[in-house]
């Protein structure tokens, strides 16, 4: 039995049917056709599905579809403005953050999420903020580098 | 300062914008609307005799297209390296291990695909499991494959200069043994297959690959198809490290489901089929026997190596030769024995994965360096330094070092690093539980042999001028699969065309554009770069050529710079060429009002002058290394070097080991973007750093993988990882374009021995079981205060 669900996805309001068993993550790629967010492992290991659920970074692979049900969603497909990166995004492109880009999706909406509470978070909150984000090509050392660089971009 | 515009920057690389926007596609993110679903059967066994498969219950079920087995795809072995051809499609007498691929399913929707697996019913009558590499091909086991005598797949004996002489000028000899686990490449995305067919029985497949030359080749040859009628796609890629190079089981059964259907086919991995999957990295036993003379030059080493590969060969053959034959570097060693085995178990396949065959061999080596120096009293990056090999240096297995910064880079990290204090060399005393330790490390710049014995091209490049002037097209069939290779040859083009890196756009990945061996063996920018700067110079010759003919000067008079055409000698005057392109583009607004004449207005001077232009390069190295067999293997037309400083905390009392700081120097020959070797370094140092201390599949004695996910099969986070410093060592390789060689695969060398020198010297204890885990460590600490109690 298909339920419908309501939600708002990068501003643009959804209502779509969909089947009880399916996840968020699956409604956003494959129902809404928003394929910037990425599934690496389907069970909340890697961080690569992550979205912003009413402010709240959240594995879309572990939440179902239904209990988004009147939700704001967020998905890196929102952060640009006007076709334009945005300051977070510009940092990775400038400073490295991006190899395979795989994991790019995820880290991106985790830290935007932290950037929003915390302007101007320390390295520690860097990496303890995306730590549950896995990237296998960088070291991690030019993420966090681009995470402080938008956050210092902040005070010009 | 270099006079390059483009080269040598930390320009972005071309393809982040789409992805940082969510825009750059995965093969999983392509669709068509009337596709299917595929699913693989995998045996849920590890050796077992496949006594019969009914696949009538699954074909009868509503929405299933296609069901698949070796009926359908035949039992002709295929596999990567042509002696070992070993693998089918699917199996038909018998699996090895459990993940071996059995039957495959296409259906309307992913669901229905997993239930029609559900009701394949296949008999098995199971077989002796040969788990254990170590003691594989002892007599009287359960033989894998009738080809493999002793479950020995592979075996390599080579005997360089004289170790007899050797050990009897050695001052101090000693024998160290080092053991690893088999280990998974976890890049992030899973591998994924999009199959179709047109009307003409083309075969087109979008696939998450390194190689897509190498599956063009094996698609054909398994499928049974001409190879013209093959097209390989690989679309962004999240990753591959090595496994993803070998064509899989999923490409051919998705291959064959379109075949069968008419219909696209999608299958991908879920993150336990990775692991499965695996063509990962192999489990190593090494035993090495080294000895150094009273100056602390290195007088031999004997060294044997047992290779646990899984079920097939894969790339298992190269992988035993890696082992043994890159070692030869970076020190002079002109003494070199070495026998090693490569075993089949009835685990999953090993492959290729960074630094092929010789990470754990290289950490063993280097541990011993370090003890050797303890045991002589010398400095240990003293005792590298003594024994660094120089430029234009052979080494005793016939690899000729053309460009080698070894030294530079040891002294570099020596410095950066403050070796001298942290060590406690300078009379500085030292916390408890902190350790310093270096190592150093040696490889390829590109594979100089193919599994071809032709002399085919390893990689072409096409560079297209835009018929209506400004920009330019590179069309590649190379590989960028996150490494940054379609920025390397943006680069290389703007560069030779003097062009800004914006209208410059590159398109690769696809066996339609050109002939490229793939991602592998570190080989692009050397190899590939070559080939895009000579493709990019034929272009400019061919613009010059016809602009000089208009303006009556000789082609060698003009250049291109900063997106004009300059004259080398008087100054020229374009008029008549500026008024014609102004002719043809009447009511254009954007018209060029400069003095000098510009690239897009000389670029559509050419067209006019003689059609399309279209510039080609070419690449295939010189005939390199010795007549021995095997020699091919670890032969390069350039090799990369690298040094590194690791600083680690060790908590004594639960063996925890956080690594503080890691300082690594490479010598890529030339940085053709700075920004990418370093996040090259840095992602081969958290590689490494993983593999040390936390990396490792764990089996059961049923041959099940306890730890198929990204939660238990462990790989460091963004908490793990320390600091990280990239110095970038540039010692103009002459064999590579603009003096680049390889940075990819090199940097991983000295990241675990380093780790365990430091940990060595923080504790006092000697770990040689991989990885080093708290247990291990609190395990040694204890026997180690035994011992010393007793000794009381």
């Amino acid at each position: 039995m298909k339920r419908i669900v309501a939600l708002t996805v990068n501003g643009v309001h959804h209502e779509l049917a969909v089947q009880p068993q399916r996840t968020l993550l699956e409604l956003i790629r494959e129902d809404i056709g928003l394929t910037g967010t990425k599934k690496g492992c389907g069970i909340g290991d890697c961080g690569g599905c992550t979205v912003l659920v009413d402010d709240v970074p959240t594995f879309s692979c572990l939440m179902l579809a239904v209990q988004a049900d009147g939700c704001n969603v967020e998905t890196v497909e929102g952060l640009a403005e006007n076709g334009e990166l945005n300051r977070l995004q510009q940092a990775f492109v400038d400073h490295g953050a991006i190899q395979c880009g795989y994991c790019t999706p995820g880290m991106l909406m985790t830290s935007t999420q932290l950037l929003r509470e915390e302007p101007h978070p320390s390295e520690n909150e860097i990496r303890t903020a995306i730590s549950g984000n896995l990237c296998r090509c960088t070291g991690y050392q030019k993420i966090v580098e681009s995470i402080q660089q938008a956050a210092e971009g902040d005070n010009e | 300062m270099s006079d390059y515009k483009v080269l040598n920057t930390r320009a972005p690389r071309v393809d982040a914008a789409a992805k940082a926007m969510g825009k750059a596609q995965y093969t999983d993110d392509l669709s068509r609307p009337d596709m299917l679903y595929g699913a693989i059967l995998h045996s849920p066994v590890a050796h077992a005799k496949i006594l019969s498969i009914d696949t009538s219950r699954a074909e009868a079920l509503p929405g299933v297209k296609a069901v698949v087995t070796s009926e359908d795809a035949g039992t002709d072995p295929y596999g990567v390296s042509p002696a070992r051809y070993d693998e089918t499609i699917f199996c038909h007498d018998k699996v090895r291990y459990i993940g071996d691929e059995i039957a495959a399913v296409a259906a309307t929707d992913p669901d229905t695909a997993m239930e029609a697996l559900r009701l394949i019913k296949v008999d098995f009558e199971p077989l002796p499991l040969v788990l254990d590499g170590e003691h594989a091909l002892d007599d009287g086991l359960p033989q894998l494959h009738d080809s493999y005598k002793n479950n020995t797949c592979a075996q390599v004996h080579w005997n360089f200069g004289d170790v007899e002489q050797g050990r009897k000028e050695a001052k101090f000899i000693r024998t160290d043994k080092m053991v690893s686990r088999m280990q998974d490449a976890a890049f992030m995305e899973p591998q994924s297959v999009l199959a179709e067919v047109d009307p003409f029985g083309n075969l087109t497949m979008y696939s998450s690959t390194q190689a897509p030359h190498y599956v063009q080749r094996t698609l054909a040859m398994a499928l049974k198809l001409p190879l013209h009628k093959v097209r390989v796609v690989k679309p962004a890629v999240g990753g591959g490290f090595g496994p993803k190079a070998s064509c899989s089981t999923a490409e051919l059964a998705t291959c064959l489901l379109a075949m069968k259907t008419g219909k696209p086919v999608k299958f991908t991995f879920d993150r336990e089929q990775v692991f499965l999957h695996s063509r990962a990295r192999h489990q190593f036993w090494h035993t090495m026997t080294t000895g150094i003379r009273e100056d602390g030059t290195i007088a031999f080493l004997e060294h044997n190596a047992i290779l646990d590969g899984g079920a097939y060969a894969s790339f298992g053959i190269a992988t035993i030769y890696y082992a043994g034959s890159l070692l030869g570097g970076p020190y002079r060693l002109k003494n070199m024995k070495y026998d090693g085995y490569r075993v089949v178990t009835n685990k999953p396949a090993c492959g290729a994965q960074r630094g092929h065959g010789a990470v754990i061999a290289r950490a063993l080596f280097e541990v011993q360096l370090d003890r050797l120096a303890e045991e002589l009293g010398m400095d240990p990056i003293e005792l590298r330094l003594k024994n660094v090999m120089d430029a234009g240096e052979t080494t005793c297995n016939e690899l000729f070092v053309s460009s080698f910064g070894m030294r530079e880079a040891l002294e570099a990290v020596r410095d950066s690093a403050a070796w001298q204090q942290k060590r406690g060399l300078a009379g500085q005393t030292r916390a408890a539980g902190k350790g310093i330790g270096a190592a150093c490390g040696f490889f390829v710049s590109g594979a100089g042999y193919s599994i071809y014995r032709s002399k085919t091209y390893h990689c072409t490049v096409v560079t297209k001028v835009d018929e209506v002037g400004g920009g330019v097209i590179v069309s590649s069939g190379a590989a960028d699969i996150g490494q940054g290779s379609d920025t390397m040859l943006a680069m290389v083009t703007a560069e030779e065309l003097g062009l800004p890196l914006e209208d410059v756009r590159v398109q690769t990945g696809d066996t339609n554009f050109s002939v490229d061996l793939g991602a592998y063996s570190s080989r692009t920018t050397l190899m590939t770069g070559a080939a895009c700067r000579d493709a990019a110079q034929d272009v400019k010759r061919q613009i010059l050529s016809a602009v000089a003919s208009r303006v009556g000067v000789p082609p060698e008079m003009l250049d291109l710079k900063d997106g004009f055409v300059v004259s080398l000698g008087d100054p020229i005057d374009f008029n008549g060429l500026r008024e014609e392109f102004l002719h043809e583009h009447f009511g254009f607004s954007d018209l060029p009002d400069s003095p000098q004449l510009t690239f897009r207005e000389a670029s559509r001077i050419a067209f006019l002058e003689i059609g399309t232009v279209v510039g080609t390069g070419s690449y295939r190295p010189p005939k390199l290394g010795g007549s021995f067999k095997g020699a091919a293997v670890g032969t390069s037309p350039a090799f990369g070097c690298s040094a590194q400083v690791s600083e680690v905390t060790v908590d004594l009392e639960t063996g925890e080991v956080s690594v503080d700081r890691i300082t690594g120097a490479h010598d890529c020959g030339f940085a053709i973007n700075t920004t990418q070797v370093e996040g090259q370094m840095q992602g081969s140092m958290m590689m490494g750093m993983g593999e040390a201390l936390m990396e490792q599949i764990c089996y059961d004695d049923k041959g099940r993988i306890l730890n198929s996910n990204l939660a238990e099969y462990k790989i460091p986070t963004s908490l793990d990882m320390p600091q990280l410093d990239a110095i970038i060592v540039e010692s103009h390789e002459p064999n590579g374009p603009y003096g680049a060689k390889e940075v990819g695969e090199g940097a991983i060398m000295p990241v675990i021995p380093s780790v365990l020198n430091a940990i060595y010297d923080a504790t006092g204890v000697r770990i040689n079981e991989l990885p080093v885990t708290p247990e291990r460590i609190v395990k040694a600490l204890k026997e180690k205060r035994a011992a010393e109690k007793e000794e009381r």
